[in-house]
């Protein structure tokens, strides 16, 4: 067990804990923040991700001890009050089904979009490819991309 | 307008209340029906009377409707309330949708959601909103001393000629002292406001804020964290386990053996569960209980023989090759046919083991204490669950309590709740409050698949190309994937359907669409090469055989309408660009029948790189009148995305009984880039009692892409998945 203190969402945490313990888990787990979601621990589809100093990261392969004084946001804290151009977009649109994987879809568009605030449909496509969605939202997931970058 | 009775034998399927801080309380069964067949009325099921459902309006106008209905991605938990509201007659803005207090008594009966719920509750749900509306009118015709005929409602205002108007919050209290009517009338459906309008998912700002909604997410006081072993292979079992090291990390409460179906305990159709014996590991956070899993050394012994996916691929191919003992189905003589035959075709399609790979993995969250044991997760059959965990705790069910959370996917995988048995037997064991997590790992070798299948048509066309005569002969592990009285048995006057099954030591269950989810792409592929042989345009010639099912059909037990079938083909060619010429765009097209609804669908592709790349799915849906028309949108192009995903690429295979895929490295699902670029779907406009929404978009879509995949390449793909397949350049995957 090790002591860390890591900034989520703009506060500030202490976390004891081991060392290579996943983000996700610190997430889920000790700071109970259960939007960042489990779907496969290894990378591949997408539901944990949440932004490491505005980048999209897969938090299950992110041990915490790598986090430092990097600033971490999660679904909780992309907006104060679900007005993120990419919520916003996501409600109008009416993307989820079941739900669970829409956390890491958001996180992972609203991070496209910080860097490239009107891509493409390829753009698109790849930027989005590593997140799995088993109820088959992509349609609905990029055009609602394409709304959020309008308004963006 | 149709009048209904509220009670039976003077027995109310409704009561009424006062509620609590002012305003109606109107409890009901979700389940009840107006229109019981004779079968029903003979012997009404105990759930109609079984109050599950609450319908509040508040002093405020407020109305909540408390539903049961847990949602698992089909929309019910918004289209259910819809439909309650339009009776009412109440503006949706002023209508809030809460899951029920599902660990109250008044709620123990839940049901799960599915393709056929709006089926189900589509008129219990009628009868409460109109019998609401009523206590209010009468309420309010009291208060003014006018005729209830008198009245009229609009937006949740009761309008008297006179120029009286009042709020149903105004009324509410004083409706709450009106009997329940006896008899109450519907609205005529060419008056419905709300029904028919698109309306968003009233859980949508929830999940874009990440709120907690899922089994997974479920938190308790003092709760710890359980994940179970399982053996390594179908076939093997529990030898013995060694926990020294495993038992020593931190964090780590207890280590031990369950069994969550012990020998003696009366199982149900829900147990499904190739692995009862399992290891279970407890302790306080995720990932403590991950890493002693690991460090676990565990033995296991084989019990029955380990399956390899060539050995019962081989099984299944020497079934189809001969004639069941007694065939499922036998029109005029399929010999003679094939006899006179000018031209034979015939060919075989197959569809390995798929799991359901739910996102959100198998979970549930359960507290067994002496007397009691509370129990809460994302599962299809709570009640079954209920009884198992009843049995195998021997605990009454009075003492058991089960909360449904949102399910993150269902597919099926939730109709067997074997997780939330293990959860309460771990619970008890460890004496505990526990959450049982199942890695992604764990979820996708424990089996509960989709069978494999394959299936051998045949068909003759004589002199002129009619369709003289039809074989269909399928096998499948557990089950055989035919349906002997679907299209296009009772086209056509000779036809022979054979079923066989093979035993297997590999668990299988429903899946979204169960054998329907094969057979339409076998049976569309098969039919777009025999109109192909005909010489015919494939919407063309199965419209020909649907004229015949509706001149002179062959048969009595044909469970379809030929008339709405055709209305979807007809209805999809007019839509899409059938017929036209565009450089370097194919068409396939296939139609399919199941959970009551038709489907037709028309796709469009490209090529691209040596790859199919799905331009565009033309979807015409009859299924009755449709409720909500966003999620109902939402929901065909889920369907159609999971069908193209896993006839494209999904494969799930064996050696000696052990899954060769384990997790999304290996096992593929499709990917935003494979998804189709563009989705229209038309509805065929109803004013039939809604039918299922959830699955029928799925079946159909896999052949429409074969049949294109053909157009584009010349390859008739007959092997799912079509990746592995077709002659394609696969570099570029
Ligand atoms: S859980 Fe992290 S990518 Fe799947
Ligand atoms: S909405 Fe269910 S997995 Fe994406």
């Amino acid at each position: 067990m090790a002591q860390f203190t890591i900034n989520i969402n703009g506060a500030s945490h202490q976390i004891d804990v081991a060392a290579d313990t996943p983000m996700l888990w610190v997430l889920r787990d000790h700071i109970k923040l259960v939007g960042t979601k489990y779907g496969c621990g290894i990378g591949e589809c997408g539901a944990c991700t949440i932004h490491v100093d505005g980048v999209a990261t897969r938090a299950c392969s992110l041990p915490i001890s790598v986090v430092g004084d990097s600033k971490i946001t999660t679904i909780e804290g992309l907006s104060e009050n679900n007005d993120h151009p990419v919520q916003k977009a996501w409600i109008e649109h009416d993307v989820p089904q079941c739900g669970y994987c829409q956390s890491g879809q958001i996180m992972n568009a609203a991070a496209l979009l910080e860097q490239n605030p009107s891509p493409s449909d390829t753009e698109i496509d790849t930027a989005m490819n590593g997140n799995i969605c088993r109820c088959g939202t992509y349609t609905r997931v990029k055009k609602a991309i394409k709304t959020a970058s309008s308004q963006g | 307008m149709t009048f209904f009775k509220t009670n039976y034998n003077r027995r109310s399927f409704l009561k009424s209340s006062a509620a609590a801080g002012g305003g109606m309380l109107l409890g009901f069964s979700w389940l009840a029906s107006c229109t019981p067949t004779d079968e029903q009325l003979a012997q009404i099921p105990e759930e109609w009377f079984n109050i599950n459902a609450f319908l509040k309006i508040g002093d405020n106008g407020i109305v909540t409707i408390m539903s049961p209905n847990p949602e698992i991605g089909q929309n019910v938990k918004t289209a259910m309330p819809m439909i309650v509201a339009e009776e009412l007659d109440v503006d949706w803005s002023n209508v809030v949708v809460e899951q029920a207090g599902l660990d109250t008594a008044k709620y123990k009966r839940q049901l799960a959601g599915g393709s056929q719920s709006i089926r189900q509750g589509w008129q219990s749900l009628r009868m409460a909103g109109a019998t609401a509306r009523r206590m209010l009118l009468e309420a309010a015709a009291k208060e003014w001393n006018v005729p209830v005929a008198e009245l009229t409602t609009s937006k949740g205002i009761i309008s008297h000629p006179s120029g009286k108007t009042a709020g149903y919050g105004d009324m509410a209290s004083a409706a709450a002292q009106v009997p329940v009517p006896e008899g109450i009338e519907l609205k005529d459906t060419k008056d419905f406001k709300i029904i028919g309008t698109p309306t968003k998912n009233v859980d949508g700002p929830k999940i874009t804020k990440g709120e907690p909604l899922f089994g997974l997410d479920y938190q308790k006081e003092g709760m710890l964290i359980a994940m179970i072993v399982h053996p390594p292979s179908f076939g093997m079992k529990l030898k013995s386990f060694d926990d020294t090291t495993a038992r020593a990390m931190p964090g780590i409460k207890d280590i031990f053996t369950i069994d969550s179906l012990p020998e003696g305990v009366e199982s149900q159709w829900s147990d499904v569960n190739a692995f009862p014996q399992l290891v279970a590991v407890v302790g306080n956070s995720t990932w403590e209980v991950m890493k002693a899993k690991k460090a676990l050394i565990v033995e296991w012994e084989v019990n029955t023989k380990g399956e390899n996916t060539v050995e019962y691929k081989k099984g299944l191919t020497k079934l189809i090759e001969k004639s069941a003992e007694e065939p499922a189905r036998k029109d005029g003589s399929p010999e003679e046919a094939f006899k006179n035959a000018s031209k034979i075709i015939e060919k075989t399609y197959s569809a390995p083991f798929i799991a359901h790979n739910t996102m959100e993995p198998m979970n549930f969250f359960a507290h067994v204490s002496a007397d009691k044991a509370e129990l809460a997760g994302p599962v299809q059959t709570p009640e079954y669950l209920s009884k198992t965990v009843s049995n195998v705790l021997g605990l009454p069910e009075e003492k058991i309590s089960i909360m449904m959370t949102r399910m993150g996917g269902g597919f099926g995988r939730r109709l067997y709740g074997h997780f939330g048995v293990e959860a309460a037997v771990i619970s008890k064991k460890a004496n505990a409050p526990v959450k049982l997590i199942y890695t992604r790992e764990d979820d996708m070798t424990q089996g509960t698949y989709r069978p494999a299948y394959e299936v051998k048509y045949s068909a003759a066309l004589d002199e002129n190309n009619n369709l003289t005569g039809f074989k269909v002969n399928g096998a499948g592990i557990h089950e055989s994937p035919v349906f002997e009285n679907r299209f296009p048995a009772g086209t056509v006057n000779n036809y022979v359907a054979d079923k066989h099954t093979l035993d297997s030591n590999i668990s299988t269950g429903a899946w979204r669409a169960p054998r329907s989810n094969f057979i339409a792409c076998a049976e569309q592929s098969f039919l777009d090469e025999v109109a192909e042989a005909a010489g015919k345009d494939p919407i063309e010639f199965r419209l020909e055989l649907f004229n015949n099912a509706i001149a002179n059909p062959v048969g009595e037990d044909n469970d379809y309408d030929a008339e709405r079938y055709a209305g979807v083909l007809k209805l999809v060619k007019e839509k899409s660009n059938w017929g036209t010429k565009r450089e370097g765009v194919y068409s396939g097209v296939s139609a399919y029948y199941c959970h009551n609804s038709y489907v037709a669908q028309i796709i469009d592709l490209v090529m691209e790189n040596g790859q199919p790349k799905v331009q565009k799915v033309w979807c015409a849906i009859d299924c009755g009148i449709v409720v909500n028309p966003e999620g109902a949108l939402n929901q065909i192009e889920g369907g159609i995305i999971d069908g193209i995903g896993h006839a494209m690429y999904s494969n799930m295979t064996f050696t000696d009984g052990v899954p060769d895929q384990n997790n999304f490295n290996n096992y593929r699902l499709i990917r935003h880039k494979e998804a189709p670029v563009e989705i229209e779907s038309f509805f065929v406009k109803s004013d039939i009692d809604p039918t299922g929404l959830g699955e029928p978009s799925l079946p159909p879509v896999a052949a429409a892409l074969s049949n294109a995949i053909y157009a584009a390449t010349g390859t008739r793909v007959t092997q799912q998945p079509f990746v592995d397949n077709v002659n394609l350049d696969k570099s570029t995957l």
